[in-house]
């Protein structure tokens, strides 16, 4: 790919400056880039969550394209029903034939793994062609860091508090792209905001797919994750080095990882620095790093083994 | 009703300072409330945090769901599990649970929901304060049924009326409510929990005869049918469909009248003994002031206000919301020239107040859509006028 980052910046912003989101947080990071990954015009439909409440309050109202806000559990039906009245307008001439749009849906981890799923999965499986983005960033931020299904083994969450009784929460993360690529939709992939150049690649893929596309970001987090918030494009590239959050697209069923570390580093060196992992180096939680351990391992192992032979 | 020994393990005994969301988590565990499945929504997030932390030291359970749909239907499976059960949530979480809510008046299911109420529709206001949940919870659901709804003013009350809340959903087997809003949920006061010897927690109605004679449904003389626990040997079927006596679907228009019949009448013909209030100087009044949760705290300098100026006011303020005191309202419609009534909504409970009062005296809205309290001198226009 010939993009640089130099070009990127020359396109119009879609996501501009004035929103009210945390230091350091990774969601404009993110979508900055995704929203430059096309030249045709948007128009998002966004759940409840960060982005929406701190891109959206007047006078943080930072959206320089059309944007609806839904419920917290519906962005993929409200664009469902855009993308089907923008096809049925350009049947019936009212729509220029040659008029593109791109149809695009966008929530945390809580309005899609968990709340909006069954509305995420009647969209794609009917076929609407409109690429949805999850920033996932493993827990309600919104709300004030309660458990999501994408939080992570071991991590503490207020609503899953580690303390005298628990070493944080004891069930794995929901793998939610494998779930959107047994869809056999055209495009599925993970991304992170420590490879842009390869989060825009994805992102433009998703674009132009033709049919449902998922997009599965890894949102760095300062304020719920606990950490010092100038570090966090380090902490996305440590998650990309212990594989705890693979770099890997679906292209119409065949698996492809994108970043494989020369040489794969213990998940203890992504742990250390996030407070919500700081009890785990306490005494008698060591069980729960070595279940994270074995955890991403596997993981890692089933994606390697998953991969279509690059040959073919 | 048999009377049930309090777990001291949940019962915080002594003087706290509590924001209401936590004195709800504090009642409804010394209530013996061990099923806790919720959702995180602003401004009730708080209750669901407090059990979540507090429960491995009481023991019991709590699970955050995928929504609220989950949390309401999770509390059905506790509760027929034998387990007191309880969720709280706010606006939009709280219309995700319509159906379910339906559901276990259908089933009449002993649960308990708290609605921290924020400015609506939709999103609405999410951190700001409104009452305009007050009809939907008694008309929310689809269907003719009735259920029991409490509105408390503070965190005190918050920690006396979850556990009242309790003692009703357990009595009379239906879904019951604290409508409380984000004000009273994040004001922090002090709240005194008693011992646990001086709380009194009702026991349900537990089915212990014969095995083959349990019917589900079958009323008591009180009209209210015995319960069993899942796993303790007797069987029983239940369901959402009109069913007879043993829990079976009937399909037809005797049955539909006879469950239909029975879930709005156990609740009417016992609403004397669920009905609470507090009255103040109503006996000369010519104007009463009827208001509930944090809207009556406002209103009370209002009518502090008006008496200085030499209006009789009385108040009357709405412990129990649902079923609605509307033989007290008709009384006093007799002898007052007007009731007045702020609420933050744009007019729900003031319709109650009209029906109740049948055109003996007008009821004046004080109407204030949410995202703040009244200012008194509105309230206060409003008795001036009303005593003219």
């Amino acid at each position: 790919m010939a993009v640089r980052l130099k070009d990127l910046t020359k396109i119009e912003d879609k996501l501009v400056a004035g929103h009210g989101m945390c230091l350091g947080c990774g969601i404009p990071l993110i979508f900055k880039v995704i929203l430059r990954a096309t030249e045709d015009p948007i128009i998002a439909a966004n759940a409840t969550g960060c982005l929406e409440v701190c891109t959206t309050i007047y006078p943080r109202t930072a959206w320089n394209m059309n944007w609806i806000h839904s419920a917290f559990e519906n962005a993929a039906s409200t664009i469902a029903g855009v993308e089907a009245m923008y096809k049925s307008l350009k049947k019936k001439g009212q729509i220029p034939a040659d008029k593109k749009i791109k149809f695009m849906a966008m929530g945390g981890d809580g309005g899609t793994y968990d709340i909006g799923l069954q509305a995420l999965s009647g969209a794609v499986e009917r076929g609407h062609n409109f690429v949805y983005v999850c920033y996932d960033n493993n827990v309600y931020a919104n709300t004030g860091g309660q458990r999501s299904s994408a939080t992570p083994l071991g991590a503490s969450a207020t609503t899953d508090p580690a303390g005298a009784k628990s070493a944080g929460k004891i069930q794995g993360r929901k793998d939610l792209t494998k779930i959107m690529a047994a869809h056999n939709i055209p495009y599925a992939a993970q991304a992170s905001p420590a490879r842009w150049l390869d989060l825009y690649n994805k992102a433009e893929k998703a674009f132009k797919a033709d049919g449902p596309a998922f997009l599965n970001v890894m949102c760095i987090c300062p304020t719920e994750w606990k950490y010092e918030s100038s570090m966090g494009i380090r902490l996305a590239q440590m998650a990309l080095d212990a594989c705890v959050w693979p770099l890997y697209e679906v292209e119409k069923g065949k698996y492809k990882i994108n970043f494989k570390p020369k040489e794969k580093k213990p998940v203890l060196e992504w742990l250390k620095p996030q407070g919500r992992f700081r009890h785990l180096f306490k005494e008698g939680n060591a069980w729960m790093l070595e279940a994270i351990q074995k955890d991403v391992d596997k993981e890692w192992d089933e994606l390697l083994k998953m991969e279509a032979p690059a040959s073919k | 009703m048999k009377k049930l020994k309090v777990d001291p393990k949940g019962v915080l005994t002594g003087a706290h300072y509590l924001d209401g969301d936590f004195a709800i988590a504090e009642g409804a565990l010394a209530a013996g409330c061990r099923f806790f499945a919720g959702y995180p929504i602003t401004p009730s997030t708080e209750t669901a945090e407090r059990f979540a932390e507090r429960i491995p030291f009481v023991g019991g359970i709590f699970i955050q769901m995928e929504d609220e749909i989950a949390s309401v239907t999770a509390l059905i499976g506790a509760s027929w599990a034998g387990k007191k059960a309880m969720t709280v949530t706010s606006g939009p979480g709280f219309s995700l649970m319509m159906e379910n809510i339906g559901l276990a008046a259908m089933m009449e299911t002993p649960i308990v929901i708290a609605n921290v109420q924020r400015g609506g529709p939709s999103t609405g206001l999410p951190t700001l304060v409104g009452q305009q949940d007050m009809m939907q919870v008694r008309w929310g659901s689809h269907g003719d049924y009735k259920i029991i709804a409490l509105s408390p003013d503070s965190p005190q009350e918050c920690f006396d009326l979850t556990i009242q809340a309790f003692n009703l959903s357990e009595t009379y087997r239906v879904p019951t409510f604290i409508m409380t809003d984000e004000c009273v949920g994040h004001m922090h006061e002090k709240v005194v929990i008693p011992p646990a010897d001086k709380i009194e927690v009702v026991e349900r109605k537990w089915y212990e005869g014969p095995k083959e004679k349990y019917l589900p449904y079958k009323p008591d003389k009180d009209m209210i049918p015995f319960m069993v626990k899942a796993g303790d040997g007797y069987r029983f079927h239940t369901t959402g469909l009109t069913h007879d006596e043993r829990g079976y679907p009937v399909i037809n228009a005797e049955c539909q009248d006879w469950v239909v019949r029975h879930l709005n009448d156990k609740i009417t013909k016992n609403a004397e003994k669920i009905i609470k209030y507090e009255e103040e100087q109503t006996d000369n009044a010519e104007v009463v002031v009827v208001s509930y949760g944090i809207t009556s705290r406002v209103a009370y300098r209002a009518v502090q206000l008006a008496r200085k100026a030499g209006i009789k006011v009385g108040t009357l303020r709405l412990i129990t919301v649902w079923p609605f005191p509307e033989k007290r309202i008709k009384e006093l419609a007799k002898k007052v020239k007007a009731f007045v009534v702020p609420e933050i909504n744009y007019g729900q409970m003031v319709l109650e107040v009209e029906r109740a009062a049948a055109g003996k005296a007008p009821a004046i809205l004080v109407p204030h859509c949410g995202g703040w309290v009244h200012n008194p001198e509105d309230i206060l226009k409003a008795i001036k006028e009303a005593a003219k």
